[in-house]
């Protein structure tokens, strides 16, 4: 059993008032909160290690490269990669999405097709849409059913031997429905096609293995999983990112320049060019070893407790609308309420000290298909707690009152 | 005709009346639920102000020598935000409009009750009401 109130010790933010209430923070989705060790291995960073990476010969700089490459170990180690230097240091999610479409470009030829799904966030929809149109490929897209899971048999239909690359969420960040990304991708690997998991809703809250998994490339955010902003993870078999074209040019990323060409350095460095984000990624293993400390599968269970309880209280409110109710959900619920602008529940119950997130997520397809200008949506994490959800509940019903 | 001055006052005076931002947000409210309708015809794309979280119309036309505006939002709080603007500026001539300085909404306390993206809204909306009045002006 995990303790919460020591876990909630370690987040310093977690004491502060907010409209002089204290903070009732749902909008993990989005951010989540960082604990003291985080905080502490950034700052003691500037403060005692700070030097260039993989570069000098001073102590340092050797010091820097060490701790750099610590995390890079750990992070293999935690979602099961076969190398470390499968491991790419990007700036986040959107940017690892970036770097793999941007290859793509250069290997899809007119007639391919990249499938998505309907329920992606923009980041894993935009640079698909920019891929497509520069190599002349086209996107295909899997729909969502009612309850926000998957069209699967569309999917199996919309794959075929023109299908090069299949990129879908393994949590929808909008809805919160885990996807079935085992099957995905071994329907996806039947046809030959490479696959893409966007899993930054996923890795802080499932057990992740590579190996097992078998997907091609998988990819998350530190920031949404207690660590610092501006830094992510692009996982990607050896042999695939070796194909793969670099995606920015730079120092770091080369073996030899010269004029008459420039030969490109070996992975994980092919893909980091220029100065990373070396007190962030330090401080990310931090994150990661908070994470393994809980246990990701006590984190797991005790979020789950949270989402059965929060979905309960919610649907007791007459009016309440859940968007996403998938047989297999994270700790995410997304809702409105019958004849209220979900914006003037969020600017309420800010009020009251209550941080949810209101709009469309940048899911805007989702909020299309189920013809919403938005929802407010609750996402819990593991430092959330029931009384928490109770105020929340008490603080949704309050708005309710005032706006009908 | 009341001048811009003098509506602003008035509205400094009903906020000073509140004790908290609860009041202050039922007031919104309230003011939101009786905003006019816009007619549906001018729920277009060209009436509609980008920067808010909610969606907000506007329309302008010049009757007698004055700009009348209407305006909707599918949100209530937005709604009665606008309506406080049009309270202001509604009826005004359009030279009064374009050099409207629009003080009382920081001595309500309208901005710092509003986050930093929906007071982006809020000057959006004022952005398109001095627009509409320059262009009508210029007929």
């Amino acid at each position: 059993m995990l303790d919460i109130s020591k876990i909630r010790s370690q987040f310093p933010i977690l004491s502060r008032k907010v409209n002089g209430q204290d903070l009732v923070y749902f909008d993990n989705g989005a951010t989540t909160q960082k604990p003291q060790a985080v905080i502490d291995a950034e700052s003691n960073y500037y403060a005692n290690e700070n030097s260039n990476v993989h570069r000098g010969v001073h102590f340092l700089s050797g010091l820097a490269t060490d701790k750099f490459e610590e995390t890079r170990n750990t992070i293999q180690k935690f979602i099961g990669a076969k190398h470390n230097h499968e491991i790419i240091f990007t700036k986040g999610t959107t940017d690892a999405i970036n770097l793999v479409a941007n290859g793509f470009r250069a290997l899809l030829n007119k007639g391919d097709e990249v499938v998505i799904s309907e329920m992606e966030h923009h980041s894993n929809i935009v640079p698909w849409q920019m891929c497509c149109e520069q190599s002349g490929a086209n996107l295909k897209v899997i729909p969502l059913l009612e309850n926000g899971e998957l069209d699967m048999l569309t999917f199996e239909n919309l794959l075929s031997e023109n299908t090069k690359l299949v990129s879908v969420s393994h949590i929808s960040n909008a809805l919160g429905t885990i996807n079935p990304i085992e099957e995905i991708i071994k329907k996806t690997h039947a046809t030959g096609a490479k696959i893409l998991i966007d899993g930054a809703q996923a890795a802080s809250h499932i057990t992740l293995d590579m190996q097992e998994l078998d997907a091609d490339f998988y990819c998350f955010s530190a920031h949404k999983m207690f660590g610092p902003t501006g830094v992510g993870v692009l996982y990607g078999k050896e042999e695939i990112l070796n194909e793969l074209p670099p995606y920015q040019g730079g120092g770091e990323m080369i073996k030899e320049v010269s004029f008459s060409g420039t030969t490109y350095a070996e992975l994980p460095h092919k893909f980091e060019a220029g100065t990373p984000n070396i007190a962030g990624v330090i401080a990310f293993k931090a994150a990661i070893d908070f994470i393994n400390d809980l246990g990701i599968d006590q984190i797991a269970k005790y979020e789950e407790e949270l989402l059965q309880y929060a979905t309960s209280e919610i649907l007791k409110i007459k009016g309440v609308k859940i968007y996403g109710t998938a047989e297999h959900k994270s700790g995410i619920i997304s809702f409105n309420i019958e004849g209220i602008h979900p914006y003037d529940i969020g600017v309420i119950v800010d009020k009251l000290g209550i941080a949810i997130r209101t709009g469309h997520h940048c899911t805007q397809p989702i909020m299309e298909r189920f013809n919403i200008p938005g929802t407010a949506r609750i996402s819990l994490a593991v430092y959330n707690t029931k009384e928490e959800i109770d105020i929340c509940i008490n603080a949704i019903i309050k708005a309710k009152q005032m706006l009908s | 005709m009341e001048t811009i001055k003098e509506i602003q006052e008035e509205i400094i005076e009903d906020f000073e009346m509140f004790d908290d931002w609860m009041q202050k947000y039922e007031f919104l409210i309230d003011l939101g639920k009786e905003l006019t309708p816009i007619e549906e015809q001018y729920k277009i794309e060209d009436n509609l102000i980008k920067g808010c979280q909610s969606r907000v119309w506007l329309h302008a036309e010049e009757k007698n020598g004055s700009i009348v505006y209407s305006a909707d939002s599918d949100a209530i709080m937005t709604k009665g935000i606008i309506a406080i603007l049009l309270r202001v500026l509604s009826n005004q001539k359009s030279e009064d409009i374009i050099n409207a300085d629009l003080s009382f909404i920081d001595e309500i306390g309208l901005k710092e009750q509003l986050s930093a993206t929906r007071a982006n809204g809020l000057v959006s909306m004022i952005k398109k009401i001095k627009l509409f009045a320059l262009a009508l002006g210029k007929r």
